[in-house]
């Protein structure tokens, strides 16, 4: 008694809208990368259940280098924050509007 | 049916949790409810014998990743944030955009799914475990890709020290 794969493809679809509604709705920058966390680990549900599916660990090394991608944007965006919030004290995404007429 | 059974009870954790994440007003909760959710993904590729990437999962992000974010919380103040509004002023409109985009992949991915049934799934029965299996599929097949991967790496560990550090007068 296995578990169908759409079963798994049909939780990164939700765990992926869930990030999208989250990126798009939430003002706190903080929170929105979050939610970019949050796509990202859709994108490993995915990945690793077709590495089942086809019976290979490729789709785990995927996964691996979505992580590290992860960590890399994780890393930079929480320095774009602190540097942000030194010179505009916000953390609102739409107050930040310093490139917008 | 057991194996069904967990696998129910972890995606409901992961969703709600995740739900959680974007609703909460507090970013210290949100940064728990996030832990929470990538535990419960943890448990998914425990479910897909996925053992290593389950390791990575549970150092590299809850101990890694989740220590920055909540040193970052920590750092900046938010305490006026907190009070002000959460969500933007159109976020009807990107609700109702992202739940017709949700419809969508469900109504394709119901479509398509028998076509995900291979029948005869090319079982290789494999002495090897799955991190000695993973080490070699990262290490022989994707020996560039990992150079590149951990020089992207180097980068944004520089470019996130020059991006924080204070302007030197």
């Amino acid at each position: 008694m296995t578990i169908p794969v759409h079963w798994y493809l049909l939780l990164g679809t939700g765990l992926f809208s869930v990030g999208v509604i989250g990126v798009l709705t939430r003002r706190n920058v903080i929170i929105i990368l979050m939610s970019i966390e949050l796509i990202l680990n859709a994108v490993n549900i995915n990945l690793v259940a077709f590495s089942q599916l086809f019976n290979t660990v490729n789709g785990q090394a995927f996964a691996i280098f979505v992580i590290t991608d992860a960590a890399a944007e994780a890393a930079v965006g929480l320095g774009l924050i602190i540097a942000l919030f030194r010179n505009k004290e916000t953390v609102n995404a739409d107050e930040i509007d310093l490139l917008k007429w | 049916m057991l194996l069904q059974i967990a696998f129910l009870i972890l995606a409901a954790t992961t969703l709600v949790s995740a739900v959680l994440v974007i609703t909460q007003r507090n970013p210290v909760h949100c940064v728990i409810w996030l832990i929470v959710t990538l535990f419960s993904v943890g448990g998914i590729y425990l479910m897909v014998h996925a053992e290593f990437l389950f390791a990575v999962q549970v150092i590299l992000y809850v101990g890694g990743i989740m220590v920055l974010f909540l040193f970052v919380v920590m750092l900046v103040n938010l305490d006026v944030a907190a009070k002000q509004a959460q969500f933007r002023r159109k976020w009807q409109l990107a609700l109702f955009t992202a739940v017709v985009l949700l419809g969508e992949f469900i109504y394709g991915l119901m479509r398509g799914k028998h076509g995900l049934s291979l029948t005869a799934a090319p079982t290789v029965a494999t002495s090897e475990g799955n991190t000695q299996a993973v080490g070699r599929a990262l290490y022989q097949t994707y020996m560039l890709p990992v150079e590149i991967a951990s020089i992207l790496l180097l980068v944004a560990m520089v470019g996130a020290v020059i991006m924080a550090k204070r302007k030197l007068e």
